[in-house]
């Protein structure tokens, strides 16, 4: 497929260049004197779909929402090398950030859920409305944009949730465990209208789960974490092709990697 | 034909080929009409009628089986055909206590309204004046009462700020928490995006607080009436303009009782309809999306 193609040859020119984000040695510890994570490093190249594996409590979300700036690290820093910074010296975070639940406005319709970012940035209300059907078309919700969400099903809100990260086209999607509430066919149906997306877009995918095979169908490359303090152990690479489908699942390939990964996820529960 | 056998939900488009999840969706389905209203419409009406009904007429049938004098229970029949002789002069006294109520409502959602607003935006406003607002509303409004209406001149206003008084407390505490009740998901998401302070309290706190400022509006409907009734009963007089309260001490002193009770009756009725009116106005508010107003087949 073309579009494999072009974001595999993005992916290794941006390799070549400065990564999008630098993590180093980040710790956080928590006013309660729980320590969350520390000593954490980690790159993301622009273009990369990365997931984030780990037992529950090791930090994932931690992590995830201080890149998105969503608290400050304890010690280390988070560096945008490649984006522009404010009068503060502050990077200017250009990130969605998709929640586990769907977290919609409950009085406002998808399309005005989907229209906040946009609202809030004070983007007049016709293009903010424009770019808010774009979205929804994008994640198939086209006929739904006048539907409030207790009418829609979880994985439909899930889409708005996503379309709603999707608005700003930001150069980051973090996801944080989005589809570990629903069903598995609603997860992997998900799963290939998210790889689609993001092939298409071309934006930069931090996914964090729980889940060894979510992690394995869906990356480039997983980074395994292991809890107290939560600490990245192992970073495997997933050098499969980027067209997958139900075929990949059924792959030796596939297979393989997810043998990989389980055997580092079972050293970092035992670490 | 053929597509009335099918049933209406699954006659609708296929939402989206969403896996299982997407025929999960609640399922809406029509019911059968009468003048605009369902089955279960038209029971929540009849029912607590019929039972009024049933009442009025064993406390009729009690009065006339007993020989109850009039001036110890008037019957129902009787406490009517009072209301409708002496419509002249009960009804001007209703209106005043209308007015009362009315006005001691609008400011109580004023006041509260704007104190719940200042007190999220503030701790230390909130944490300093708090407290006074629990202490008027912990204090029996009879015991005040006199001391307000000795204090203000006019008799109309008193009873107002006492009206108000007793009104306003459940708004602010209702506002309050609604304020605070938004989801944290929200309040994170609004805080990427770089809401300022009126954002968050437009577009997200206000709406969130919306169900709870319903819910304590309801309540104080009742309340300002009830503030508004007592304050006159402790003022005694009404001056000029009596409400419905002065008409039930003065048919008391009077011992026209059958008056009194159609002064009551009318008390009653006012608080009923606007109880209903709240509610009413809760419901278009929030029949779009809030669990309260949703009605559920499953
Ligand atoms: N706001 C918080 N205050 C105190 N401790 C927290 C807070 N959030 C998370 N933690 C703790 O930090 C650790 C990591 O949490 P989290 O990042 O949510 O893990 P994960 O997303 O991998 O399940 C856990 O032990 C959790 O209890
Ligand atoms: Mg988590």
């Amino acid at each position: 497929m073309a579009w494999a193609a072009s974001n595999a040859a993005k992916t290794v020119a941006a390799t070549a260049n400065r990564p999008l984000i630098v993590l180093r040695g980040i710790a956080k510890r928590y006013s309660n004197g729980t320590t969350a994570v520390t000593g954490l490093d980690l790159d993301l190249h622009a273009g990369e779909f990365v997931s984030l594996l780990g037992p529950s409590g090791c930090g994932k979300s931690t992590v995830l929402r201080m890149i998105a700036g969503l608290g400050e690290p304890s010690a280390g820093s988070i560096d945008w090398p490649t984006s522009d910074h404010d009068a503060h010296g502050r990077p200017l975070r250009d990130v969605g950030f998709v929640f586990q639940e769907a977290t919609l406005m409950p009085w406002a319709t998808a399309q005005q859920n989907v229209m906040l970012p946009l609202t809030l940035k004070k983007v007049a209300t016709r293009e903010a409305a424009a770019r808010a059907q774009a979205a929804l078309a994008a994640v198939g919700l086209d006929s739904f944009r006048r539907a409030y969400p207790r009418e829609l099903s979880g994985g439909m809100k899930m889409r708005v949730s996503i379309a709603r990260a999707l608005v700003t086209e930001p150069k980051v999607l973090l996801l944080d465990e989005p589809f570990a509430a629903l069903d598995e066919i609603t997860r992997q149906k998900l799963n290939d209208d998210l790889l689609a997306l993001w092939a298409k877009a071309g934006f930069t995918v931090l996914f964090v789960t729980h889940s060894v095979f979510e992690s394995v169908y869906l990356s480039q490359r997983v980074m395994v974490m292991a809890a107290r303090p939560g600490r990245v152990i192992a970073d495997v690479a997933i050098d499969a092709p980027l067209v997958r489908d139900a075929s990949f699942r059924t792959s030796p390939h596939y297979a393989a990697s997810c043998r990989a990964v389980s055997a580092k996820l079972v050293e970092a529960i035992a670490a | 034909m053929t597509d009335t056998l099918v049933p209406a939900p699954l006659r609708q488009a296929a939402p989206l080929a969403d896996g299982t999840d997407a025929e999960a969706r609640p399922v809406f389905a029509e019911q059968r009409r009468w003048l605009g209203l369902t089955a279960t419409g038209w029971q929540k009406i009849l029912a607590p009628i019929a039972i009024g009904l049933i009442v009025l007429a064993l406390w009729e049938f009690i009065v006339r089986q007993a020989g109850i004098p009039y001036y110890i229970l008037p019957g129902p029949l009787r406490i009517f055909t009072t209301l409708i002789a002496d419509w002249g002069t009960l009804s001007g006294s209703l209106w005043i206590t209308l007015q009362i109520t009315g006005l001691a409502l609008l400011a109580a959602v004023l006041v509260g309204g704007a104190l719940s607003i200042l007190f999220t935006q503030s701790k230390w406003l909130e944490y300093s004046l708090f407290p006074y607002a629990i202490v008027l509303q912990v204090t029996p409004i009879v015991a005040i009462a006199p001391l307000i209406i000795i204090w203000v001149n006019d008799t109309l206003l008193s009873l107002l700020i006492c009206a108000w008084i007793v009104a306003f407390f459940p708004i602010l505490s209702n506002t309050i928490l609604g304020l605070n009740s938004a989801d944290h998901n929200l309040i994170n998401l609004f805080q990427l995006y770089g809401a300022s302070r009126w954002q968050m309290l437009r577009y997200l706190r206000l709406p969130a607080a919306l169900p709870y400022f319903l819910g304590g509006l309801r309540i104080s409907g009742g309340l300002a009436l009830i503030g508004a009734v007592v304050a006159e009963f402790v003022a005694g007089s009404g001056g000029t303009a009596s409400g419905l309260a002065f008409r039930i001490l003065e048919a008391g002193y009077q011992l026209k009782i059958p008056r009194m009770f159609a002064a009551l009756a009318m008390v009653s009725g006012a608080g009923i309809v606007i109880f209903l009116v709240l509610s009413l106005i809760s419901h278009l508010l929030l029949r779009r999306w809030h669990e309260s107003a949703i009605r559920r087949e499953n």
